[in-house]
Formats: structure tokens, C-alpha cells, sequence
């Protein structure tokens, strides 16, 4: 979990004009996200967003997605993978992850959270060239996304279907749509053995697409 | 009677001819003599979709380009790219309110001058 290593970052970087603004996705927030909170007893705020606006609003498509933004307000990295890896894709085989892969995963994780520290104490510069910004198929995936989410909060779950099957259909990229989804369905399903299908079905391709950071590949 | 969902809340309308509070509550839109504001830019709104002081919300986002979504009574207004902010290094980061479990607000802004590093998690 991604929450006690912000707070070890928050405490490290205690003197410095910093601050971490955790954002959790889920529609039912807070009732699902409470117990997490609690036990990381984060000192940095932990912000509910059961409509999935600050996806929309920086187009971010995974948990977790990170942006870093500079004392301006001017946005320095856009969202991107928040140092973790694909390792995690072999945890269900028999075995589990090979110690090498869960050395690799923690090791790129600690060169994100560096990449943080040296930005925020030197002002390494960290400018990222991605560029984020919503294609006319990522406005409309989520404008179907956020009608369904209502939807289903609405009770009205055959209707919220149909719309994140739409969102999901223009913005296949975006686990974090197809997630919410299948836990709106039933909950449980996100972290099921159909996510683990949907993973395999990957590839080669990436389920955490690398930061463009030195080292991070 | 169709419910409005916008971004920025849900309320029921007899139909999708809207007066100007309305107009605005549901879309930040504002009906003048000069045509619809928001902000300080005006359009001029076409004929067929201003009745008196009612505007046409429906035919008014399609003109827009904007996507108009419907299920059921419930129609949804939802943004297109071309109102999206630029999201690339340099640019205003687009600012947010949301509350913590305490219900208290947090916006993004209330951080100008530090360093700020938003990341998502979710509980599935």
C-alpha cells in the first residue's frame, strides 16, 4: 500500500515547503477507504473522491497515478506511474514474485520516492515532456464514466452498465475505469481472478508504463 | 420530468429549457442580452435554440460539441477535450476541492508555495 510511504515521505521531507495530497478513487468513499486511512494515520490529507474528478481532471487511468505540481501551481510532472512495477504480475503464480523481481520493484519504488526528495530539497529539475492532456475520446470516456458512477449510485445498475462499458471501450488504457467497474458489479471482483486474466491478457505491454525519470525503466 | 447531471450537481427540470438560473446553476452558463457568458466570453445563441428567456441546454451543449448523454430521464452534460485543461509541464496545475473522512475541504490551492505531489489510491 502506497499510503505509509507517503507518510514516511511527508516525515522525511518535514521541514521543506512540501506536502502529499493522497486521493482515493472509489464511489462508495468513505466507507471503504476508512479502514486504509486509519491505519496508515497519515499526517498529510487523504481526500475522497467517490466521483473520480481528479482522474478526470488529470486525466490519470491507475492506482496509483501521481502528478507533481510546483509551488506555483504550475504542474511539473503530469500524471504518471508513482514508481511502481509490473512485478507484481507474477504474485499469483506458484512461488509468488522471484526474489530478484521483488528486489527490482522495491529498488525502482526507492528511486521515485529519491527523485521526490531531490526535486523538493535542491530543485533538481524533474520536467517531464508527457503530455497528458484529454483527447476527444478521453472527455468522452469519462463523461460516460461519471454518468455511470452516478447511475449506479442511483441504484440504477443495469443503466451505469451500458455507460462504463462505453467509458471502458474508449479509454481501454485506463485500469482504473475498468476496476471500479467490476467492483461496482460485485465487490471483490477488482482484485479477482478476472483482473488477473485481464493482467495476463497484457502481454507484453505494460500495466504501469514507466515514468520518463533516469532509472525508472 | 428529465434529471440534469452535470459535473457540478443533479436537479430535476421540467424539461431541458432552461431560464438563466438554472442555466447557471447546472453549467456555470449565464443567459444575457449579448448571448451566453461564462466568464468573459459570450456566445452568441442561435435562434432555434432561445425561446423568450429560456435557452435549449440539450441543443445548446451539442452545438457546443460537447457530449450530451441520456439514460432513462437522467441526461448527462459532460465536457469535451476542448474544455479540458492542457495537462503537460508549465501548465496551471486545474485546481480541486474535495473533503477528507473528517469532511473538512481540501483544495489543491490552499497549497500555493509548496511543492504539492498528488498521488491516487484506491481501496480495490
Amino acid at each position: 500500500m502506497d499510503l505509509p510511504v507517503w507518510q514516511a515521505l511527508t516525515e522525511e521531507l518535514a521541514d521543506e515547503a512540501f506536502v502529499v495530497l493522497a486521493v482515493s478513487f472509489d464511489t462508495r468513499a468513505p466507507d471503504q477507504s476508512r479502514p486504509w486511512i486509519e491505519a496508515a494515520n497519515p499526517t498529510y490529507p487523504c481526500l475522497l473522491d467517490p466521483e473520480h474528478e481528479v482522474a478526470d481532471l488529470y486525466n490519470m487511468v491507475n492506482v496509483p497515478n501521481a502528478v507533481w505540481v510546483d509551488e506555483d501551481g504550475r504542474i511539473v510532472r503530469p500524471a504518471e506511474t508513482a514508481g511502481t512495477g509490473d512485478e507484481f504480475r507474477t504474485m499469483i503464480d506458484p512461488g509468488g514474485i522471484p526474489p530478484d523481481d521483488l528486489t527490482r520493484m522495491m529498488r525502482r519504488r526507492e528511486r521515485y520516492v529519491d527523485a521526490i526528495k531531490d526535486w523538493v530539497r535542491n530543485g533538481t529539475d524533474v520536467t517531464s515532456t508527457t503530455d497528458r492532456t484529454h483527447s476527444p475520446d478521453d472527455a468522452l470516456a469519462f463523461a460516460h464514466f461519471r454518468f455511470g458512477t452516478w447511475l449506479a449510485r442511483e441504484g440504477r445498475d443495469e443503466e451505469s452498465r451500458a455507460q462504463l462499458a462505453e467509458a471502458r471501450r474508449l479509454k481501454p488504457e485506463s485500469w482504473a475505469f475498468r476496476r471500479q467497474s467490476w467492483e461496482l458489479e460485485e465487490v471483490g471482483k477488482a482484485g479477482s481472478p478476472v483482473f488477473w486474466e485481464a493482467v495476463k491478457a497484457l502481454g507484453d505491454d505494460a500495466y504501469y508504463p514507466p515514468p520518463d525519470l533516469p532509472g525508472l525503466d | 420530468m428529465p434529471t440534469l447531471v452535470t459535473p457540478r450537481g443533479v436537479r430535476q427540470v421540467e424539461d431541458l429549457w432552461l431560464d438563466s438560473a438554472a442555466l447557471d446553476a447546472a453549467t456555470g452558463w449565464q443567459l444575457k442580452p449579448e448571448g451566453l457568458c461564462r466568464d468573459d466570453a459570450c456566445l452568441i445563441v442561435p435562434e432555434e435554440l432561445r425561446h423568450h428567456d429560456r435557452v435549449d441546454v440539450a441543443g445548446l451543449w451539442t452545438r457546443l460539441g460537447r457530449p450530451v448523454l441520456t439514460s432513462g430521464d437522467a441526461v448527462y452534460l459532460g465536457e469535451d477535450a476542448s474544455s479540458k485543461p492542457a495537462l503537460q509541464a508549465g501548465a496551471m496545475a486545474p485546481d480541486f476541492t474535495l473533503r477528507d473522512l473528517a469532511g473538512i475541504e481540501h483544495s489543491l490551492s490552499d497549497h500555493r508555495g509548496k511543492k504539492v505531489f498528488i498521488s491516487s489510491w484506491a481501496p480495490w
